[in-house]
Order: structure tokens, then sequence, then C-alpha cells
């Protein structure tokens, strides 16, 4: 049977063992939010930042339902998701479809933690990498409840999640004008703000 | 004849993208323990499961449902439920491992296909030709410690279609009767569905050192800028008679990509891609591979060359059992 993964090889089994470049190349892919544009979101207020995460993730909510079905017993739990290269983490708990989102200074509380660049915990909702090559490259940590942190990416995977659509649902008349804006900082960037165009669903 | 390509699905999103991403046939399972991969937040209730397959064959793809746990004693209805949702819900076959169950298949629901899974460690022609005369098994899963002669070996003296592991993780034991898990956890592949559960991982960061923990038990310790590891037993790293080291195996993914044409020559019918626990963005990718490579060998083309290795456990690959450096 078979998981998520691991380590270098051993020295007996080098001769059939392919590169082990990927480390590299996953590493490398992954754009790092410009350290100076964090220093300059340090001061922000996070309680308004708070409030509107927490419509946003209702909003998502009430289009996904399945999500929350999906995460199981873990649907009550609080997960702290965690932008390394941002000076806050974002706390998330599902409350079983009725999502809230508190963002904080410092480590945050939670079951579990899912930690990695902004760019990396982006790329995962929209589908464009997968959990557990980032995982194996460190790109992305996990810590505390792994089952809880597994369930989580599950249910979020198959959302099919597309977060500019979503927003721009929200922006009433302001919607094209978002999608524009949002689609030019996803190709300055490379950073994915919506769902790749191959995973689109027929 | 074409070479069939068999995809993970472990969510009806994954599904989509094996299907779009040019997936003969898709495997799949309910979301409980008749499924050798019970992972939180995985798999298929029974409504899914119905959208599921119409959604495949509407896009000329086939869905195999993975019924390949033991039933344990008292609760068999469990698994008999899931034969029967399976076959209502319209699936190409049912992959069974236990023998009972079988029997059950074979008398309930004679018209859905019979697959062999891994899980039942069939590894020589003998049994698998007893698997198909007693319960009408069209077609077995080899288990991953076949040679491609000992493949060919099997093809020569069955008429049964054969599948085998090209992709994803290695298993290097006799599945389905392999305990390593259940000694640290409690929990087997075979009986509940995982192994080295989620549950019962812990990961520990120490200044950049990595510690990967089972049920308690320290299983892998690793630096900063090593590859993370997975806490399996099988793929440990273990301190024996003053020496440490990977015992069993050492943490990487299987990869026959290039051995497609010999698995071909062997009589090989169905290609299986290992992974329900991986994201859609795996599964597309690595069926879009497997079937440009495919495609490639029906046109008399090279095989083109794969970028799976950042996708593998441990960010390396191998051959496995088929080159035979190893048993």
């Amino acid at each position: 049977m078979s998981h998520p993964s691991f380590a270098a090889p051993a020295d007996v089994f080098l001769a059939d063992v392919g590169p082990a470049d990927g480390l590299a190349e996953a590493a490398a892919s992954i754009p790092v939010f410009p350290t100076l544009l964090a220093r300059g979101m340090a001061p922000l207020p996070l309680v308004p930042l708070s409030l509107a995460l927490t419509a946003y993730a209702q909003r998502i909510a009430k289009c996904h339902p399945g999500l929350f079905r999906r995460l199981g017993d873990h649907a009550q739990s609080r997960f702290v998701l965690d932008p390394t290269d941002l000076p806050f983490v974002i706390c998330l708990a599902p409350g079983g479809g009725h999502p809230r989102v508190t963002v904080v200074r410092g480590r945050g509380e939670g079951v579990a933690r899912i930690a990695g660049p902004l760019a990396a915990l982006l790329g995962l909702v929209h589908g464009a990498y997968d959990g557990d090559a980032l995982f194996f490259s460190r790109d992305l940590v996990i810590e505390g409840d792994t089952a809880a942190a597994l369930a989580l990416r599950n249910a979020v995977d198959d959302a099919e999640l597309d977060l500019t659509a979503e927003l721009s649902t929200l922006s009433g008349l302001w919607a094209p004008y978002v999608q524009r804006i949002f689609k030019f900082a996803e190709t300055r960037t490379g950073v994915h703000l919506s769902r790749p165009e191959e995973l689109m669903t027929w | 004849m074409v070479m069939e390509i068999v995809c993970p699905a472990g969510t009806p999103a994954s599904l989509r993208a094996a299907v779009k991403a040019g997936a003969h046939t898709v495997y799949c399972g309910f979301n409980d323990v008749t499924n050798a991969r019970n992972f939180p937040g995985l798999n298929f209730d029974r409504a899914e499961m119905r959208e599921g397959v119409a959604f495949a064959h509407a896009h000329g793809a086939k869905v195999l449902v993975a019924i390949n746990t033991f039933p344990r004693a008292g609760a068999e209805d469990i698994w008999q439920r899931a034969v029967a949702d399976a076959a209502a819900a319209g699936a190409d076959a049912v992959i069974l491992a236990d023998p009972g169950l079988l029997d059950y298949a074979a008398r309930n629901h004679p018209q859905i296909r019979r697959h062999l899974s891994v899980q039942a460690a069939a590894a020589n022609a003998d049994v698998i030709n007893f698997y198909a005369e007693t319960f009408g098994v069209k077609r077995v899963v080899l288990p991953r410690v076949l040679s491609v002669p000992e493949i060919a070996a099997i093809n020569a003296e069955t008429e049964v279609e054969t599948e085998v592991f090209v992709f994803g993780g290695l298993c290097v034991m006799a599945e389905g009767r392999c305990s390593l898990s259940s000694y640290a956890t409690g929990l087997s592949p075979n009986m509940n569905g995982v192994c080295s559960p989620a549950s019962h991982v812990e990961y520990r960061d120490t200044g950049g050192v990595l510690d990967a923990r089972l049920g308690g038990y320290t299983i892998h310790q690793v630096g900063k800028d090593e590859p993370a590891p997975y806490p399996t037993l099988c793929k440990g790293c273990f301190s024996a008679s003053g020496k440490q080291g990977h015992l069993f195996e050492d943490p990487v993914s299987l990869n026959a990509e290039q051995l497609i044409p010999q698995l071909q020559r062997a009589g090989v019918t169905a290609l299986k891609i290992e992974g329900r626990q991986r994201s859609r963005s795996y599964v597309a990718q690595v069926v879009r591979n497997f079937r440009a490579a495919v495609d490639a060998l029906e046109a008399g083309q090279p095989l083109p060359v794969g970028m799976l290795a950042r996708l593998s456990e441990g960010q390396a690959t191998t051959t496995g059992a088929y080159k035979k450096t190893w048993r």
C-alpha cells in the first residue's frame, strides 16, 4: 500500500533509481511574496480583514456545501493556514458549513497547521499543484493532526474552487474589472489566482 | 490493441480530471471500510458513484469499483451492500480480494465483471486460474513483486487479463497479507482500508530536522534539504546489527513507463496508476503522460521521456521488481 511520502535512496538501489532532481525544481517554481511588500502589510488592521475573509468563506460554503460534508469528523476542527511569506496566519474554523476566518499575528491556534508560501497554498486550492509533491519537496509543512490536514486538503481539491470567480460574483458590477485585475496579477506573478484552464469541468 | 490505462480517482473531481486527461478506465471506491484507500476526505458516497459512472460512460471511459478489503466476521453485509450498490450504479467491474465476497458477487450479481484485487496477492497462473474457474474472474491485478519474465510466464498459462502497476506508490509486500501497519497502529489496509493511517502520523520539525512518527515511533528523520518522508514501516529507516538503513525498501515510487513495450510483449492488458490519495493535479499529469506513452507505442513511435519524478515518493523513481534488482 502507499501514501504521501519521502527520503534519499539507499546506496544498494542507486543503479535502479532515477534522478531525484525534483526537489530544486518544485521549490524553484513557486513564487514567493515580495519581502518588502509583506513588511508593508504588517501594520494592516486584522479585524476588517478577518470579517472580509469570513464573508468570502461563507459565500464559498454556500456554493460548495460538499466541501464541508467531505471534511466529515473534521468539519468542526480549527485549522491554521500559514502563508510563510506573509506577516500573519489565517485561522479557519469550517463550523460544519458556517465558516469563520480569523487573521492573527503569531502562530495561531488549531488542530493542524498547513504552512508554505502563499503561492503554494493558492496553487493547492486551485488544483494547480499536488499537495503530496509539495510535501515531498518541503515547500509545504504539515503539523498537528495529520488526518485533519489531509481531510481539508482532499475536500478542497474536490471542490474545484476558483477564488477569482467567487470574488467576481461578490463584486457585482465590478466583476469584469476584478477578473481583469486578477488575470493581470496572475500573468505577472505566476501565482495561481484562478483554476487552470485544463482543470475546468466539461 | 492499445493497452488500457487504468487511473485512480479519490474524489469525483479527480475522476473527471482523469477522464478529461485521457484515461480509458478509472478506479475508485466507496467512503467506508470496504475500500483499501479509506483515507480522510476521500472517496465516493453512493450518489457520487452513480454520477461518476454516468460521467465516465458519457465520455467513453469505464469505472471499476474497488471493494478490496476483507469482510469482518458478522459484518459481511457491509461489503455485500457495496457490491450491490456498485452494480446498481452501473460500474463496469468490481475489484475484489476476498473469496467469500467474490462468491457473493458471482452468485448474486453475475452481470458485473469481477476483477481480482492486488490485495489477493495472486502471483502465479495456478491460483489465478483457480479464481477464474471458481468465481469467473476476468482480470487480475498482479502484485508489485513480479519481474517482467514472470508476468510473461503467467500470461502464457492463463486466459485471465492481467493488469500491472506502472506508476505511483510502491508496495513491496505481499499485499493483503502485510500486517506491519497493524503492529504500530492497530489498523491495516486489509481490514480498515488504511496503511500507516494519517490519524497515527505526526511530524515534528526541530530547526529544520523533520521527525516523521507513526503510532509514537520515529520512522524517519531527515535534514533540512532532504525530501520529506511519510512514516511507512516498510520504507522506514532502521538501525540493526550496527547498521542504519532502509531494511525493506527505500522511499521511492514506481515508474515503469519505459518498460511499457516489454509489458505489452509480456501480454499485459492494462497499466494501472497508483494514487487515489493524490490530487486531481497529479491524476491529470500522470494520465496525460501515460496516455501519450501508449498512444506513441501504438503508432510505432518512440516513447516520450517522462517528467514525473517530482511527483514521486522520495522524489525518485524505480522500476521496482520488474527489473528484479531486489526482492
